[in-house]
């Protein structure tokens, strides 16, 4: 076809295409009616199919954001706080339970989150922010054990400067000494 | 936006030198048994209009907060010499003074101080000498006057014309803390603010040369080390690592600034050389290593290192390489300073669990607590090692407080307003007019 001058293809198209209408006009009615039927059926079908399947996504997607929402909760319920003994960064079974809500939220979520390292005002102030870094890094590490990327997860540590209760006794320094997860 | 409104104000301040709202006030505690009495005897005004500061008064003052003197109160003063011939030391002797300070004070944009000091009881002259300054120096014109009469008395140095840094903190309901780093006398007078923030400012320290101070700020929402200009009002963060970034320390050459750095893993000190900005790592431990600080021959670092357990003083050697552990009396040695004789070293020691001030002869190996009091911190020694200046707690807010080498002498310093604490005890200043 090529090497055919454009004038010759367009005959023999056209030539075909005649050809190709008469053989079809010799067809039975019968057979039209059976084929607007057949696609009437499956234009139908695909209309069911479609409204089930958006139905079925409608209904992921709600349960989705139902067990988001959970997840919300969990979290806010158990707080954004975990805890420490004094001069110590080991985490409690309490504060891992409040972990692990977290972890499953940012499981679900992608977020990425703050790790604020405090202590209590014992002692001295720039070894109290290491001592709030080593904090903030058990949780960190923690966090990416059960299944958090590190680049998600960034530790800061404040020290004793950020106190949440100023009194001096173990009441006030037993506040203090946390990790808030921001 | 908010962030931005901030380095705004933190410029302004940094170059109005706005007036601080912490101003110190000074309340002696207490004084050694048998100070010796001085008479300082009003300074005569000869120049035109209206004396600028009453002199005497500061000498009187520093004198008095070094727990060495008891001045004679000015209605106890049976007359007011400026002149040798008006002196009658019969009138001293009746008031028990044992030395007599006299001096007269003229000058119109400059000012010049003479001043003459008597000892009563021989009738003989100790020293006298002549002070200038420029008129709106004439605080530090005194303070180096009762420098002299302290030296030719005690035979060590004054350190009354230096100066102090420290952080003011103002806690405001409901919002975040004001912090500001402040400048004053080291009697606490004409405070100035060198920098305002939301958030944290910490660690602050003097340049050898006492011309510059870096600090801790948070204001980046992460803690950054940044150095500043006391003439120009010039900032520079220096650092900006991940993690960590903390107690700045100036060697004594200047040349280099310790510093602790969390950024390959935990706490380890390393030392920034201030020229070529190259990073050198000092230790390399899986503990806690912070809060170094310069011998006075920049040999060698002490440093805060839990690597027993709990934190203890080490010390890294630079010809060496090696470590030691200088601390073993009780279970928290931290934050070591060094006085400039490389000997007497003053830290926060536990006992009976307390946070105290101790000091630690290098020499003798002798630890000995210097206060009674808990919570105390941020301890910082004067560039004569005869006073400790450092934090502590008064009836639950932050101060600061002055004790004494030997522990005969102390002083608190707090705010009129609001809380105070890491004081820095700045190195001798130099002679400006």
């Amino acid at each position: 076809m090529k090497q055919l001058p454009k004038f010759r293809q367009l005959v023999t198209v056209a030539f075909l295409s005649v050809f190709l209408a008469a053989c079809a006009g010799n067809d039975t009615k019968e057979q039209e009616a059976a084929a607007a039927q057949a696609a009437a059926e499956a234009a139908a079908q695909a209309e069911a199919d479609a409204a089930a399947a958006k139905a079925a996504k409608e209904r992921a997607e709600a349960e989705a954001a139902a067990e988001l929402r959970r997840l919300q909760d969990d979290a806010r319920m158990a707080g954004n706080v975990v805890y420490f003994e004094f001069d110590s960064s080991a985490l409690t079974d309490n504060g891992r339970a409040v972990l692990d809500k977290h972890v499953a939220l940012l499981k679900s979520t992608g977020a990425s989150v703050r790790l604020e390292g405090h202590t209590d005002e014992r002692g001295t102030r720039e070894y109290n922010m290491a001592l709030g870094e080593r904090r903030a890094n058990a949780v960190r590490d923690y966090m990416m054990v059960k299944g958090i990327p590190g680049y998600r997860l960034e530790s800061i540590s404040f020290g004793e400067e950020k106190p949440v209760s100023y009194g001096s006794s173990e009441v006030s320094w037993s506040q203090n000494r946390r990790v808030e997860i921001q | 936006m908010k962030s931005f409104l901030w380095s705004v104000l933190i410029l302004i301040v940094t170059f109005s030198s706005g007036v601080a709202r912490a101003e110190l006030v000074i309340e002696i505690t207490q004084g050694i048994d048998n100070p010796t009495v001085i008479a300082v005897s009003p300074f005569a005004w000869e120049g035109s209009g209206v004396a600028p500061e009453d002199v005497a008064y500061i000498i009187q003052n520093d004198l008095y907060r070094s727990g060495q003197f008891a001045p004679v109160a000015r209605e106890n003063m049976l007359g007011t010499p400026s002149r040798d011939e008006d002196i009658f030391f019969r009138d001293w002797r009746m008031v028990n003074a044992q030395y007599l300070l006299i001096g007269r004070l003229t000058g119109d944009q400059t000012l010049i101080a003479d001043f003459a000091l008597y000892d009563v009881t021989k009738q003989t002259l100790v020293i006298q000498g002549r002070e200038e300054s420029v008129v709106g120096e004439v605080r530090t014109l005194s303070h180096r006057i009762a420098d002299r009469v302290y030296t030719a008395l005690t035979g060590i140095p004054g350190a009354f014309a230096t100066k102090l840094l420290y952080v003011a903190v103002t806690p405001i309901p409901g919002e975040k803390d004001y912090y500001e780093l402040t400048l004053a006398d080291a009697d606490g007078a004409r405070p100035r603010v060198l920098l305002a923030s939301r958030e944290p400012i910490l660690a602050p320290t003097w340049s050898p040369d006492a011309k510059e101070i870096a600090y801790v700020s948070f204001e980046t929402s992460r803690p950054a080390i940044f150095r500043q200009n006391l003439q120009t009002g010039a900032r520079e963060q220096l650092t900006a690592f991940r993690g960590l970034n903390g107690s700045p320390s100036w060697s004594p050459d200047g040349q280099r600034m310790a510093m602790v750095l969390s950024k390959d893993g935990n706490p380890d000190i390393y030392v920034l050389d201030m020229q070529t900005y190259v990073l050198e790592r000092i230790t390399r431990n899986y503990a806690i290593d912070t809060e170094p600080t310069w011998m006075p021959d920049g040999k060698s670092l002490l440093f805060t290192s839990d690597r027993p357990g709990r934190p203890q003083i080490y010390r890294y050697d630079f010809v060496t390489g090696l470590t030691d552990r200088v601390t073993y009396e009780g279970s928290y040695n931290a934050r070591a300073r060094v006085a400039q004789d490389g000997r007497n070293v003053v830290l926060v020691h536990q006992q009976d669990g307390d946070y105290k001030i101790a000091v630690l002869d290098l020499e003798t190996r002798r630890l000995t607590a210097l206060t009674s009091t808990d919570l105390d911190e941020s301890p910082s020694i004067a560039p004569n090692g005869s006073m400790v200046l450092y934090a502590t707690k008064q009836a639950g807010r932050g101060i600061l407080a002055a004790v004494s080498v030997d522990g005969g002498a102390r002083f608190n310093l707090p705010a009129r307003d609001g809380e105070v604490r890491e004081p820095a005890w700045s190195p001798y200043l130099p002679k400006t007019p």
